[in-house]
C-alpha cells in the first residue's frame, strides 16, 4: 500500500521537491526524538514569550531548536511540538514544510549555503560557487561522500554590502573570494571553524578604501529643552 | 550674505539671479547621525549606548503621554523605512481608541529585501536604539509588549538583540515600571525561517502566529485585525530605532533633513559594482551620483562605466546611467522616474553587466518565494522566471515577449499582496531602458 502510494505520488504533477519531502518524512516518522533536559528548559522559556492561550506561536522556534539538536527536523520531532503546543501533527507540519530554513532530512556534517542572488553574483558569487564545487567534488545539494559537507543555494542573506556571502553552519563568511573559501574549507574539513564575518581588512560593512564617516568616537548629542 | 552663499558647497548648483541658490543635500554631519555605532567600532552595550546618548530623558518622553509622542512623529515626517514609505505617524494614529483587546507593537526584521542590508547593523552594533525605540513607540500605541521578528538566517544578531533585551531588563529599562515611568513593557524576539514574503507584515502576523507565511487580505488592516487578531502596528526596524532620537532631539531637527514629505535620515545599503560596496547614513534627498561617489569610492571604472542602478532594492524598476546622473534618492524623485525608494538598498551595475540575466535572476528569487496562495502570483512568477531564461539563453521569441508584457498587466495589482507587483516591476524597468537590448537577443 505504501509503495502503491508513493508510485502515486511520483507520477503525479507535485514538484520533485515535495516527493522527496513527502517520501523521506515517512522514513523519519519512527525516529525516536525527544528534546534533551537543556533544551526543555528552553522550551519553557520559548513559551513563556507568548500568551498561554497562543502556544502555537511556539512552533517555528520549536522547530529551530529541534533542528540545532538533530541536524534536520525528522517527523518525529514534529509529532512532539504538535504535543507541546496542543495543535494537529498536520497544522506543524505544514508549517515546517513552508519555510526553507527547515530540513527534512539528514545532512553533512558542515552544510554551505552559498547566496547567488544578484548583488552577490555581481561581486564574484558564480567563481565562488565553481571553487567549492570543484574543491569538494559536489554540485549544489549533493553531500560529499564522506558526509563531511552539503552544499545548497541560497537567496539573499541580508548582507550585500559585504558580498559574496557563504553561510556554513549558520555562521556568515563575507567579502569571500575564491583564495579565503578554500582556506575556510580546508579548516571546517579539519571541524576548526574559521573566524566569521568579513574575509577581508574591514570588520563590517564600512568602505573598505576607509570609512568616510564616523572617524571619531560619537558622544551624546544635545536634547531638547522641554524634556 | 552674498559670501555665505558663496562659501557654501555649492558643486554643480549654479547661482541663480535672485542670489538664491538650491539647497545642497548630502552633507550631513556626524554629530546629525542617529547610528552612531553603525559599524561597530564602539560598545553596543547598555552602558555604551547610553554614552552616546541612548536612554537619556525616556522617562520624561513617557511623561508628555501618548498623544504628543504621536504627534512629534508626526511632525518630523518620518515614513516606513521598509520599503513602504508610509507616514508613521499616521500608521500609527490607525489604532483603535478605547479597544478592550491588547494591543501589540511588532517589530518587522525579517530583512530580506536583495540589496538590503541596513536593519542588520542596528540589531549588531545599536540594538539599544531598537529596544528603547520600542518602549517609547510602544507606549504611544498603547501597546502590552513588543515582538521583534527577526529573519532566521540572522543568528548572531538574534543573539546581540536578546542580550541587548536581557540588559535592558537587568537596568530596569523595560519590564515592570519601565524607567520608572509606571507603564510595564515587554519585548519578545521571535525568528523567522527563510521566507521573504514573511517581510510583508499580514504574512510576517501570520508567520509569529505558528502558520505558514501567507498574507491576509486587506482590509482588515493591522491595527484593526493584527497579531492574534488584536490591534497591532507592524514598524521597520530602522522607522523604529530612529525614534527615540527623533523624540529627544526634536522632530523639527529630523524635519530639516530631506525635501519636503521626504525628511530626515537613511541607512543606505550600497552593494554591486562600486569600487567600495558599505552601508552609510545620509540625508534623504541626497544626489544618488553623489551618494555612491563620496561614500562607495564611486562606480568601478568610473562613472561613465556605469550601466544602470536598481535604487532601492530588487523591488524597484531599474534605473539607466542617464536618469542616475541626476536623480535624488528620496521617495519622491524616485517616483517621478518610474522607479521607487524602497529600502535605499542600491545595486549598482556596470557596463560588463548582462542587464537581461541580472533581471532574470530577480524573477528566479520572486518565483522562489512566491507563497502560492493566489493564483496571478503563483503561476505569473513561474511564467516570468521561464520567460525571462529563454530570452537569457537566446531562445526568446517576439511572442514570447509580448507574453511577458501580457503578464505585467495580469499580475501588477492583482494579487494578495505586493510581492505579485514586486516581481513584474523589475520586467517592467528592464523593458522600458533596455528594450533594444531584450529584442537584440531574441531569435526573431
Amino acid at each position: 500500500m505504501l509503495s502503491l502510494c508513493q508510485n502515486k505520488i511520483k507520477q503525479s504533477v507535485s514538484t520533485k521537491l515535495s516527493c522527496r519531502l513527502f517520501t523521506s518524512l515517512l522514513e523519519t516518522e519512527k525516529v525516536p526524538f525527544d528534546f534533551t533536559q537543556d533544551n526543555y528548559e528552553k522550551v519553557e522559556n520559548i513559551l513563556s514569550k507568548y500568551p498561554t492561550e497562543q502556544k502555537r506561536s511556539a512552533i517555528i522556534p520549536l522547530l529551530h531548536l529541534a533542528q540545532d539538536q538533530e541536524g534536520y527536523v525528522p517527523e518525529s520531532a514534529m509529532m512532539k511540538i504538535a504535543s507541546i503546543v496542543a495543535c494537529p501533527v498536520s497544522k506543524v507540519f505544514e508549517t515546517f514544510t513552508f519555510y526553507t530554513m527547515f530540513r527534512p532530512k539528514p545532512v553533512g556534517d558542515h552544510v554551505i549555503e552559498i547566496c547567488t542572488n544578484l548583488s552577490c553574483t555581481l561581486r564574484g558569487a558564480d567563481q565562488v560557487l565553481n571553487a567549492i564545487q570543484d574543491k569538494l567534488g559536489i554540485k549544489i545539494g549533493e553531500t560529499t561522500k564522506d558526509n563531511k559537507f552539503t552544499l545548497l543555494e541560497v537567496e539573499c542573506q541580508g548582507a550585500c554590502a559585504t558580498a559574496p556571502v557563504v553561510v556554513i553552519d549558520g555562521n556568515y563568511y563575507e567579502d569571500v573570494e575564491v583564495k579565503s573559501i578554500n582556506s575556510i574549507l580546508r579548516d571546517f574539513a579539519r571541524d576548526v571553524v574559521p573566524k566569521s564575518g568579513t574575509q577581508s581588512k574591514r570588520n563590517g560593512p564600512e568602505p573598505i578604501g576607509g570609512k568616510t564617516t564616523l572617524k571619531s568616537e560619537p558622544w551624546a548629542q544635545k536634547i531638547r529643552e522641554d524634556l | 550674505m552674498l559670501s555665505t552663499f558663496l562659501k557654501q558647497p555649492i558643486g554643480q548648483e549654479r547661482l541663480v539671479s535672485s542670489l538664491v541658490t538650491k539647497r545642497f543635500y548630502g552633507g550631513l554631519n556626524d554629530n546629525n547621525r542617529i547610528f552612531t555605532n553603525l559599524y561597530g567600532d564602539y560598545d553596543s552595550s547598555v552602558t555604551g549606548a547610553m554614552k552616546r546618548g541612548d536612554w537619556q530623558q525616556t522617562k520624561n518622553i513617557i511623561s508628555k503621554g501618548k498623544e504628543w509622542i504621536i504627534s512629534e512623529i508626526k511632525k518630523s515626517g518620518i515614513r516606513g523605512r521598509g520599503g513602504a514609505g508610509f507616514p508613521t505617524g499616521l500608521k500609527w494614529s490607525f489604532m483603535p481608541k478605547n479597544d478592550p483587546r491588547p494591543s501589540y507593537l511588532v517589530i518587522n526584521a525579517d530583512e530580506g529585501e536583495p540589496g538590503t542590508c541596513k536593519d542588520r547593523q542596528i540589531l549588531l552594533n545599536d540594538p539599544q536604539k531598537l529596544v528603547e525605540g520600542c518602549l517609547l513607540s510602544g507606549y504611544a500605541l498603547g501597546a502590552k509588549a513588543s515582538y521583534i521578528y527577526v529573519r532566521g538566517e540572522f543568528k548572531k544578531e538574534i543573539a546581540s538583540l536578546q542580550s541587548a533585551i536581557d540588559q535592558a531588563y537587568e537596568h530596569n529599562l523595560i519590564g515592570k515600571n519601565a524607567c520608572g515611568s509606571g507603564y510595564d513593557f515587554d519585548i519578545h524576539v521571535h525568528p523567522g525561517a527563510g521566507a521573504y514574503v514573511c517581510g510583508e507584515e499580514t504574512a510576517l502576523i501570520e508567520s509569529l502566529e505558528g502558520s505558514t507565511g501567507k498574507p491576509r487580505i486587506k482590509p482588515p488592516f493591522p491595527p484593526q485585525f493584527g497579531l492574534w487578531g488584536c490591534p497591532t502596528n507592524v514598524n521597520n526596524v530602522e522607522t523604529i530605532s530612529s525614534c527615540p532620537t527623533i523624540l529627544r532631539r526634536g522632530s523639527s531637527w529630523y524635519n530639516s533633513f530631506g525635501r519636503k514629505n521626504n525628511h530626515g535620515t537613511k541607512i543606505f545599503s550600497i552593494s554591486g559594482h562600486v569600487n567600495n560596496p558599505c552601508v552609510v547614513e545620509e540625508e534623504m534627498s541626497i544626489p544618488l551620483k553623489t551618494l555612491i561617489e563620496k561614500h562607495a569610492g564611486g562606480v568601478r571604472g568610473g562613472w561613465d562605466n556605469l550601466l544602470a542602478v536598481i535604487p532601492g532594492g530588487s523591488s524597484c524598476p531599474v534605473l539607466p546611467k542617464n536618469i542616475c546622473d541626476n536623480v535624488l534618492m528620496d521617495y519622491d524623485d524616485l517616483e517621478k522616474n518610474n522607479s521607487s525608494f524602497g529600502t535605499g538598498a542600491i545595486i549598482v551595475m556596470d557596463k560588463s553587466t548582462d542587464i537581461i540575466k541580472s533581471i532574470a535572476r530577480l524573477s528566479k528569487f520572486y518565483a522562489h518565494e512566491s507563497c502560492g496562495q493566489c493564483t496571478p502570483c503563483r503561476e505569473g512568477t513561474i511564467w516570468v522566471k521561464s520567460l525571462m531564461d529563454k530570452i537569457v539563453e537566446g531562445k526568446g521569441t517576439k511572442k514570447d515577449l509580448k507574453l511577458l508584457e501580457s503578464l505585467i498587466t495580469a499580475v501588477k495589482g492583482n494579487t494578495i499582496c505586493a510581492l505579485g507587483d514586486a516581481a513584474v516591476l523589475p520586467i517592467e524597468g528592464l523593458l522600458r531602458h533596455f528594450r533594444k537590448e531584450v529584442e537584440l537577443r531574441l531569435i526573431d
